[in-house]
């Protein structure tokens, strides 16, 4: 399998406090990977350095073969590599639809004075989008206005406006309750398709959900990786049991 | 009905050609109704035309969050330009001059739009009040430039023609309505592109319109821009009616007055702007005549009024389905 990304020596520190210590991590073309840990545990500073936001102190990322180390943010989002947040990025003041026409014209690089952006290509691909989501019932009420899972599916939906090579999903399942949970993930998975065209990394907490729909698992703990395996070997490791899932006592 | 204080959804765009003909259908309006009014009204509307313009400009940063506190300096740069053309090079063309007023307005705002765009908020206000007190302590200083006094420029040709005394006016004020009207018409095109779409959005969460890829701050330097050239054109064409330029048109009060015509329309509607303007030289026409010595009194009740039940502005009032 072809790396998609691929993490070398990656170290990041904050003063005293140590978020990123030597993290080795390759992700193969349409793997589906997902990130687990404590809070404080290194994933989303991790996400952080992958999408730019956050540069590492040493250590070097590339993207299918490029290095995207020290890219600004936008030029990393223009190579391929596309995310959704713990918190819902979106426009809060504007529709459903134009959430949707702002990150298509962004994503595309298609921002004109003169073109309209609610020319009718537009318009059908984001309602295209939406249907698949599930949101099209919403196209043109406020985003401020729409419940918690509406808006975690709406970031997402925005994230995938393009076909990205890269998808990071920070924390999907989070503030959604039980019930909406599995049916989230089944429209996000079906939405991604069987073709594994997009390599996916998600970050959660619920390790149902990473059991179901992870091909791998990667556990962090104090800026460190902790195990890197399929979900059913990683998830019964000690150090994860400890650490991650709190199954076992940590040591005093 | 009280207002709420939640921004409205940006208006559904109507089609390009009905907006066209109600901008043209407008222009015409006005064309044939100022024959037939005073002319002081006919000098008030075209003052309030030229203002216009500027707050305008405000108007499109005002969209992506970033209201500037100093746009006189872009209308005294158009007003000294087209000035200066006329009385030492002999170009006496306004059409010409207009268009010069502001285009050099924009040249000289282009060094100053990559470092405003880092900034935000009071920052970015504070920015350009300072560049605009900047320029109106030179231009108090430049003897050459006619120092406080500032100075007259004779009356500009059009296409050629002289404009006869009796018609001067009237020229001048169909001139300045036909510019307003087509950069209207190019504004309302340029808020509902796609440009004009990522501005509003970055109003609301900057941050994420990196991560989708737009570019923020080039999208901030090109509505500064922008801005300065609707600001330099509203200067000349301001200057060419009133025959006289002076530094307080880069004085912070100026910019004031802009800013609150901005205000006043809100960020919904173009037309909106030209109205809040015309009505902001009517409040100071009338109320220097009845209230000499506190017109902004009844300025200021006026703008708490419009903010209390209007707060997006007069524009508001009709922009909620369709546009213009």
């Amino acid at each position: 399998m072809s790396s998609m990304l691929e993490a070398v020596g990656l170290n990041k520190r904050f003063g005293a406090v140590v978020a990123a210590d030597d993290i080795n991590i390759r992700v193969g073309q349409g793997e589906r990977v997902s990130l687990v840990g404590s809070n404080g545990a290194g994933k989303t500073t991790f996400v952080n350095m992958v999408t730019g936001y956050m540069k590492p102190d040493t250590g070097s990322i590339k993207l299918d073969g490029t290095d995207i180390t020290l890219l600004h943010p936008r030029a990393i989002t223009q190579s391929g590599v596309v995310r959704s947040f713990q918190t819902p990025q979106l426009f809060g003041q504007l529709s459903v639809m134009d959430n949707m026409l702002v990150a298509n014209a962004c994503h595309d690089q298609r921002l004109s004075f003169w073109q309209s952006a609610q020319r009718r290509e537009a318009r059908d691909r984001a309602e295209a989008l939406l249907e698949r989501f599930r949101l099209a019932e919403y196209g043109q009420r406020r985003v401020s206005e729409l419940p918690g899972g509406v808006r975690k599916l709406l970031d997402i939906a925005m994230a995938l406006t393009v076909a990205p090579k890269l998808l990071l999903l920070d924390e999907p399942t989070s503030g959604v309750s039980a019930d909406e949970k599995y049916p989230m993930m089944e429209t996000i998975m079906t939405v991604l398709g069987d073709a594994r065209e997009t390599t996916v990394l998600f970050v959660e907490h619920d390790m149902d959900i990473v059991e179901r729909y992870a091909d791998r698992v990667i556990a962090f703990y104090s800026g460190r990786i902790i195990a890197d395996d399929k979900p059913a070997l990683a998830l019964a490791t000690d150090d994860v049991r400890r650490y991650v899932t709190g199954e076992l006592k940590q040591e005093a | 009905m009280a207002a709420t204080t939640s921004t409205p959804l940006a208006p559904a765009p109507a089609s390009l050609q009905r907006t066209i003909f109600l901008g043209l259908g407008a222009f015409a309006v006005l064309c044939i109704a100022g024959w037939f009014m005073p002319k002081w009204f006919t000098f008030l509307l075209t003052m309030a035309a030229a203002n216009g313009l500027v707050s305008l400009g405000i108007v499109g940063l005002m969209r992506g969050g970033l209201v500037p506190f100093g746009q006189g300096m872009m209308f005294a740069v158009g007003g000294y330009s087209a000035a200066l053309l006329a009385n030492k090079l002999g170009v006496t063309d306004a059409l010409v001059l207009a268009l010069a007023g502001g285009l050099i307005a924009m040249l000289v705002s282009l060094p100053f739009a990559p470092l405003l765009s880092r900034y935000r908020g009071i920052f970015f206000a504070m920015l350009t009040l300072a560049l605009s007190m900047v320029t109106y302590g030179l231009l108090m200083k430049l003897e050459w430039l006619g120092g406080s006094d500032g100075f007259n420029l004779s009356r500009p040709t059009l296409l050629g023609m002289k404009l006869p005394d009796a018609t001067s006016g009237y020229v001048m004020y169909v001139l300045t309505l036909f510019v307003a009207t087509v950069l209207a018409l190019i504004a309302r095109m340029v808020f509902d592109s796609t440009r004009g779409l990522m501005t509003l959005a970055m109003r609301d969460n900057e941050l994420r319109v990196e991560y989708l890829g737009g570019p923020v701050r080039q999208a901030i330097a090109l509505n500064f821009v922008l801005a300065a050239f609707a600001g330099g054109t509203g200067g000349a064409l301001g200057v060419m009616s009133l025959g006289h330029v002076e530094p307080s048109f880069s004085f912070w009060t100026t910019s004031g007055e802009f800013v609150f015509v901005a205000i006043l329309g809100g960020w919904q509607s173009v037309s909106a702007v030209f109205v809040a303007s015309m009505v902001l030289e009517v409040v100071r026409s009338f109320s220097g005549s009845y209230f000499p010595n506190s017109w902004q009194l009844a300025l200021g009740l006026f703008l708490l009024v419009i903010i209390r039940f209007l707060p997006n502005g007069i524009g508001s009032l009709w922009s909620h389905k369709g546009h213009s």
